[in-house]
């Protein structure tokens, strides 16, 4: 294990490995993007459309409610063998970073949606009825009240969100899609390079404790429910 | 069709949740006419349906039938962006004020004038002088966690007033807050009455409140408006056992008194709650009253609260210690007319 501190070791792999953390990057950081660019008003559409929301329709809801679910039951691994025909049409192919980044999207998405529909739920109903009783529309409701409202639980759930496409990134390696769950499997399962192993491991731990501090205080520090 | 001078007027509101046999028919058949300028309160115990009224006067409640019209408007009858621009001058306070935690005082006042297309800078203006009308322009850069129950109404009512609404209701505004903040709240919304002419309806489930604060009342029971009227009257006459409960103290009449010749209701307004009106009575008077029941609370020295008093059965006597209670300051007394 004591190689991993040597100029050898980084001589061989340095450059492999930090390939693969920016690899990883990409696809964590596209992937988040576009997957709150489903999953948000995903959501909010949920919350709107729900028993108790502002737009309640049983069926819109239960519709979305249903995508979501059968989004959210299955596995990431099968869901991406499954999509592979549809990436390749969607993306050109389906292996590398960007293969990956379609089934992420895909599975993040719902699981995006309802941990922003849980973090709605926490707004305060009544101050959803005040913003009504002054005349606010379904829009100025979302934008003006759900939302900064609850800004301080979506950006908990956002590191909840990263971290989760993280560890899809990882799995997704296995398959072919660079970053550093596929170092870890080729070098340190199939060659056996315990060090390199290690290495990976340490760096996702490295990785989720600095996203989940950074957002950890950013909620914090715009939650002025706490001062 | 004569005008009517009535700001809100109710035909025949009936509002039912659910359908079939789990239905609750929540209001029914309720006629409401508040005049313009009018502080009107709506009371009743819980589950009366007040809540579900005042929501139908803004349509946060559709009702099932009936007809409400609001400064000339039919509100049922709107399109839901008519309805959006009539809520501006029929604004609404609540009992857990529900103001935007996330937003500082100001910007909570802000809000209904930047939803309704104010300039941004001509909002702060405007909200900076309704939170001096309300007594905490020095709040205004606060945010609603650092402030008190009293503090938050005020910015709430501050909020509710920024679109210069015609009406303000009230949703047991402060039901939550201790009796000192409760009458300095109530004389808020007294002074605002005054001062702008903004029609107050005021929904309690306090006989107190209404008290303080109210000309007319309706009394709500099981959905329907089984009293109204001015609220002198209803708290010298009041007819019905809904009435009743609300008016006695300790909520109902003792059997003792349909014995007594003459029974009276003595309203304690703020005077101090130091001097002894019923051992001084029997000092300066030589007269005996029999407490038939009392509810009185003490909010900075000063007595506020009902005492229901029965007089001896001569008829000096009686006549001797009434004209000495209604000499005394901040006390009001109404004779109680009592029938089995």
């Amino acid at each position: 294990m004591s190689e991993i501190f040597t100029a050898e070791f980084w001589g061989q792999y340095g450059t492999l490995l930090l390939e693969g953390f920016r690899d990883t990057a990409i696809m964590v950081g596209i992937s988040a993007v576009l997957a709150y660019l489903i999953g948000l008003p995903l959501g909010v559409l949920l919350i709107l459309t729900g028993e108790h929301g502002i737009r309640p329709n049983r069926t819109v809801n239960r519709v979305l409610g249903w995508v979501v679910n059968i989004g959210r039951s299955l596995p990431f691994i099968i869901l991406m063998i499954a999509l592979k025909d549809f990436t390749r049409l969607l993306v050109g192919t389906y292996i590398g970073v960007t293969g990956a980044i379609v089934p992420l999207v895909i599975s993040a998405a719902p699981f995006i949606a309802r941990m922003v529909e849980t973090s709605l739920s926490e707004v305060d109903a009544g101050v959803i009825e005040a913003a009504q009783s002054m005349g606010a529309s379904t829009f100025q409701i979302v934008w003006k009240v759900y939302l900064p409202e609850a800004m301080p639980s979506l950006v908990l759930g956002g590191s909840i969100s990263i971290i989760t496409i993280l560890a899809y990134t990882a799995i997704a390696g296995t398959i072919g899609a660079g970053g550093l769950g596929d170092l870890g499997v080729r070098y340190g399962f199939y060659r056996n390079v315990s060090s390199m192993m290690l290495v990976t491991v340490l760096l996702l731990i490295v990785i989720v404790q600095v996203i989940q501090t950074i957002f950890n205080r950013v909620s914090t520090g715009i939650d002025k429910r706490l001062r | 069709m004569p005008v009517s001078d009535s700001i809100i007027q109710v035909r025949d509101l009936t509002k039912t949740f659910g359908q079939g046999d789990a239905s609750v028919r929540a209001l029914r058949h309720i006629n409401l006419d508040i005049k313009q300028g009018e502080i009107y309160g709506i009371i009743g115990l819980s589950g009366a349906g007040k809540s579900t009224l005042v929501r139908c006067l803004n349509l946060l409640e559709r009702p099932t039938s009936g007809s409400v019209v609001v400064d000339g408007k039919e509100m049922t009858a709107l399109s839901e962006k008519e309805l959006r621009l009539a809520r501006r001058s029929i604004t609404m306070i609540f009992q857990s004020f529900n103001l935007l935690m996330q937003r500082t005082c100001l910007h909570n006042v802000c809000f209904p004038m930047v939803i309704s297309g104010v300039k941004k800078d001509a909002a702060k203006k405007r909200a900076m002088e309704l939170l001096d009308m309300v007594g905490l322009a020095e709040k205004a850069n606060a945010y609603p966690a650092q402030l008190s129950g009293g503090q938050k109404q005020r910015v709430a009512i501050a909020r509710a007033l920024a679109t210069d609404p015609k009406v303000l209701l009230c949703d047991e505004a402060t039901s939550a807050l201790d009796p000192t903040t409760t009458n300095s709240i109530l004389s808020l919304l007294k002074d605002l009455n005054q001062t702008l002419g903004v029609t107050v309806v005021v929904i309690t489930h306090q006989m107190s409140v209404i008290e303080e604060i109210c000309s007319k009342v309706a009394i709500l029971d099981n959905g329907q408006v089984v009293e109204e009227g001015l609220v002198t009257d209803i708290f010298a006459h009041p007819t019905t056992d809904a009435a009743r409960r609300l008016v006695y103290p300790g909520g109902d009449i003792p059997e003792l008194l349909v014995d007594s010749s003459k029974v009276i209701r003595v309203a304690f307004n703020g005077g101090t709650a130091y001097h002894p009106l019923i051992a001084s009575l029997a000092i300066d008077c030589g007269v005996k009253v029999n407490i038939l029941g009392a509810d009185t609370r003490n909010i900075d020295g000063k007595a506020f609260g009902t005492m229901l008093l029965g007089l001896p059965e001569d008829e000096n006597e009686a006549a001797k210690a009434l004209s000495y209670i209604r000499a005394q300051h901040n006390i009001t007394v109404e004779e109680v007319e009592y029938h089995v």
